[in-house]
């Protein structure tokens, strides 16, 4: 197997490694890094658990190698605070009771903010839509769909 | 000094700092130095005799430390390990494999890398035998034994030996039989609530740690009930030598459980067994394949129910006959006197004088479990049962649906009622409920809007689902697991500064205990919320509790939590009469602070007294302010709602789209109103699921279908309904707070009311029902079958 010399930024921080081929980001986030906020809920990219930011675009990081993000940023959940303000689809989360078990929330924040980059003002069916890659078993998703729109309307201020 | 933020009050969840920050500790973020990992080689085939297991490849694979067989196993007698229902199944099998994706062996390695490279190469000859997927087929005479090596039957002569488990009845049948005759209307359905996995986004896992010089195992696992956990652990390895005290099991956050957390499973035996051969940490985290492919099942249950009743709509006797399909062993997980779990709640919100259901219990080729996906023990199964026949019933006798329910419903002067089928139901008002869902809804309107639709062909249809909820389990009179009776506890502890740490027998997996145990001990001594810590999952220090499952939390250990807290105002009592100088008798308690009667500004807070508890308390009195509650339940609750959905068809399609939903819960007093709705919105959708996506189902050979998310569908943001909901509040009268619980109502009710609104959309072309899922293809070929498909 060969292995490979990666550069990524994480967070804002450089992370260089040998890894192997087929290490999968997730992987490489949360062993290598020890970033255990990402999470690992199908390994078939059906339910955005592990979902990432790779150059701002939300990417499965199960369904990814760490070979591909070389020379990338990757922005995970414990990038979202910054000096200790929570970002605003995080306070939506905690507002709006958008959570539950929490295992399904980070991948639910991150899809969420590639969607707001791109649709700063979506419609209830938007943010449908936007978060439909990623599952949730607990919220029935109600309360999900405000935290975006509370993000979206903080994010706008 | 903060609110204080008891009942009632809408707290934002103190579990969330850490999840939204990615903080939370799940079992595979945990890193033990010198950990290694364990995955599992696994049957291709639904059943086969092993007629060899070779592991040389593997062992030369980098990385791959050893292969355990059940042969390994065996040399300490731990390859079979019981079930909650005193039977046995396997941890890894020695002869034959009996479902599959069955555990075969397992490997370790020093990455999860290599331990499946390792299952990859490790060589397992079966020879395939014919597999049993019917469990009718499985019962006929010259059906083939299921597992014919299995414990119990050591001492059964051969002829005795079937794949029947149990049959369990209820009810009399001879009068039961004698209404029916004299009935003048009768309805019968045969209905199949199929299989479906519980499917928390978080699979199962573990890390076992062995301490060969301590003599101390520590187990982080997935488990929705530790304390029970640990004392099997401790009864199936004492001849190992080790110690209950010496088991810690530890449940960590839990991303999700529905009841697939309840369960052991073979692979946190083989993780123990692994780390105490190799002496190293062992961690062992399922795939989603694996999760849906072997975890204990939910439902599955073939069922033929028949009601009984007079022209003018009044329902006299209901007989039930069901057939359950348990896999290859009973593994559910029911109080021991309840081998059908609590499916006599099949009278549901109806008075009948008459009942009689019967259940036999039958071994397949496939997976065990039985009680899983978030319903108290079979109650959606009774649910299912009994409201798909009022409305059959009710079109039967040409009567409204909703008038139908309103004339057989329990009226709220009968309670505490007592069933036909033996349950005391502790308060309700069932038609309070209806009308407020009607009133949302807008009842009368939409029937006149389906009369016009049908004019022009369109297809709409309205249904209803009245369901009574049974939870709470239970009084130790009846209830018991393994024996270990099911009560639960709190250990409450005030600080001298009047802070307070409470810990619970129970383990939230996201119903939010952290915040609503908090404020139901603020409730009962004014002390805020924001100053109460709470912790569960740890047996090293938590109480011992039988754990959370069955919507058992807040009427169980929720009360333990409140009769606590009032022993502990008990005690504070004492010590407040000591600093004010007067007797007991002369204090009168406001949350908060006791004061003397007539004398308001003669008063001791409760922080106040705390300080005093552990620096001026009186003579003779010991130090501290704490108490402990084990608490027996009386009896079970029974919550109870009225849901409305209102469905569109295509008939092009055989989509069916879920136009609106109304919920109107009642759960008693609500802790926190807030997170009864968000369980409320998730167990709708665990509702909703079923009645049109997931399903679990098999082929002749036994392969499964649905063992991924590619084909086990779970709802997405889009297909989800916008759910509307409701609240009435009927107090248990028994609870020490009024509370009933909530968390698996919704699921319970949900989905027979869209089954209803399908068939209600269907009635005039000659559609009597539906099973679940109710899929476009099943749908399509329904209206195709009656003439009404649209065809391009």
């Amino acid at each position: 197997m060969s292995n490979h010399h990666i550069r990524v930024t994480v967070n804002g921080d450089v992370q260089e490694a040998d890894v192997d081929a087929r290490l999968l980001l997730v992987h490489f986030i949360r062993e290598d890094l020890n970033l255990t906020g990402t999470h690992i809920g199908c390994d078939t990219s059906h339910c955005g658990a592990c979902t990432v930011l790779v150059n701002g675009t939300a990417i499965k990081s199960c369904t990814y190698f760490a070979v591909q993000a070389d020379g990338a940023e990757v922005s995970t959940v414990e990038g979202l605070a910054q000096n200790g303000d929570l970002h605003p689809i995080q306070e939506g989360f905690r507002e709006m009771h958008g959570l539950q078990c929490g295992f399904c929330t980070p991948g639910m924040m991150i899809a969420s903010i590639a969607l707001l980059e791109q649709n700063p003002n979506p419609t209830e069916d938007e943010i449908r839509w936007g978060i439909s890659g990623n599952l949730c078993r607990c919220t029935g998703y109600i309360n999900i769909v405000k935290a975006v729109q509370y993000a979206a309307e903080k994010m706008q201020e | 000094m903060p609110e204080i933020q008891g009942l009632g009050h809408s707290r934002k969840r103190v579990e969330d700092a850490r999840f939204i920050r990615g903080r939370g500790n799940y079992v595979d973020d945990l890193k033990v130095p010198g950990m290694i990992y364990l995955d599992l080689v696994r049957s291709p085939l639904a059943r086969a005799k092993i007629k060899s297991i070779n592991s040389e490849k593997a062992l030369e694979v980098p990385g791959v430390l050893a292969v355990l067989t059940g042969e390994t196993l065996k040399e300490y007698d731990v390859h079979n390990m019981p079930t909650l229902m005193n039977e046995h199944q396997m941890v890894l099998p020695l002869d034959t494999v009996e479902y599959q994706f069955q555990e075969v062996a397992g490997v370790l390695a020093t990455s999860r890398y290599a331990a499946a490279d390792g299952v990859a190469a490790v060589e397992v000859d079966y020879e395939p035998l014919e597999p049993v997927v019917d469990p009718f087929k499985a019962l006929e005479p010259d059906a083939p034994l299921i597992w014919p090596d299995r414990p119990k039957w050591a001492d059964v002569p051969e002829e005795e030996r079937s794949n029947h488990i149990w049959h369990w009845e209820k009810g009399d049948k001879e009068a039961t039989d004698k209404a029916f005759e004299e009935a003048e209307v009768t309805v019968k359905e045969n209905l199949y609530i199929p299989r479906l996995s519980a499917a928390a986004i978080e699979t199962c896992g573990c890390v076992a740690k062995w301490d060969a010089v301590e003599g101390q195992l520590t187990l982080w696992m997935t488990t929705q009930a530790p304390h029970a956990i640990r004392t099997v652990f401790a009864l199936v390895t004492a001849h190992l030598g080790l110690s209950e005290e010496k088991i810690r099991v530890i449940s960590p956050d839990l991303g999700g459980g529905f009841g697939g957390k309840v369960y052991v499973y073979p692979g946190y035996v083989i993780a123990v067994a692994a780390s105490i051969v190799t002496g190293s940490p062992v961690k062992w985290i399922e795939d989603r394949t694996e999760n849906l492919g072997t975890n204990a099942f939910g439902r599955d249950y073939h069922i033929t129910a028949e009601l009984a009743g007079k022209k003018d709509g009044t329902l006299t006797a209901l007989r039930i006959k069901t057939t359950a399909d348990h896999g290859y062993v009973d593994a559910a997980a029911n109080p021991l006197k309840w081998p059908a779990g609590l499916f006599n709640i099949c009278t549901g919100s109806y008075d009948f004088k008459n009942a009689f259901v019967e259940v036999d219990g039958v071994y397949t080729n496939k997976p065990p479990g039985g009680i899983v996906y978030r319903c108290s023990f079979r109650v959606t199964e009774a649910v299912h049962t009994i409201e798909r026949l009022a409305d059959l019933m009710a079109h039967e006798v040409q009567m409204d649906p909703a008038e139908f329910r309103k004339k057989n419903f329990i009226k709220p002067e009968q309670f505490p009622y007592q069933s036909v089928l033996g349950w005391e139901y502790d308060s309700g008002n069932y038609a309070g409920a209806l009308d407020l869902a009607m009133d949302m809804i807008g009842y009368d309107e939409l029937r006149k809007e389906q009369a016009e639709k049908r004019e022009r062909g369109e297809f709409m249809g309205i249904g209803i689902s009245s369901f009574t909820e049974i939870v709470g389990a239970g009084p130790s009179h009846s209830f018991d697991i393994i024996g270990l009776k099911m009560f639960d506890s709190c250990e409450l502890r005030v600080h001298p500064t009047g802070k307070v740490i409470a810990r619970f027998g129970t383990k939230s997996q996201g119903q939010g205990h952290e915040t609503t145990f908090a404020q139901i001990i603020a409730e009962e001594l004014g002390i805020p919320a924001d100053h109460i810590k709470i912790e569960e999952g740890d047996t090293d220090t938590a109480p011992y509790g039988l754990g959370t499952y069955a919507s058992r939390s807040t009427p169980v250990a929720g009360a333990a939590g409140a009769m606590a807290a009032r022993k502990v105002r008990d005690k504070a009592k004492k010590i407040a009469a000591h600093l004010l100088e007067v007797s007991e008798e002369d204090l009168e308690w406001e949350q908060g602070k006791f004061f003397v009667k007539g004398s308001p500004d003669q008063a001791k807070t409760i922080q106040e007294i705390a300080f005093a508890a552990y620096t001026d308390y009186p003579q003779g009195m010991e130090a501290g302010l704490e108490a402990v509650s084990y608490y027996d339940p009386p009896n079970l609750t029974y919550p109870f709602g009225s849901y409305i959905c209102v469905v569109d068809i295509d008939r092009g399609t055989g989509e069916v789209k879920v136009r609106r939903f109304v919920a109107v819960d009642d759960c008693g007093i609500r802790i926190n109103p807030m997170i009864v709705e968000g369980q409320i919105h998730g167990g709708l959708t665990m509702g909703f699921a079923p009645a049109l996506l997931e399903e679990i189902s098999y082929d002749e050979n036994g392969n499964m279908y649905g063992s991924s998310f590619q084909d086990y569908l779970l709802p997405t943001s889009v297909e989800t309904p916008k759910w509307e909901t409701g609240t009435t509040v009927t107090p248990s009268p028994h609870h020490p707070q009024g509370l009933k619980g909530v968390g698996e109502s919704a699921t319970v009710g949900a989905p027979v009311a869209i089954v209803n609104a399908v068939v209600d959309a269907l009635w005039h072309i000659g559609v009597r029902h539906v099973d679940i899922p109710m899929t476009p293809p099943k749908v399509w070929a329904l209206l195709k079958e009656h003439g009404a498909a649209l065809e391009q």
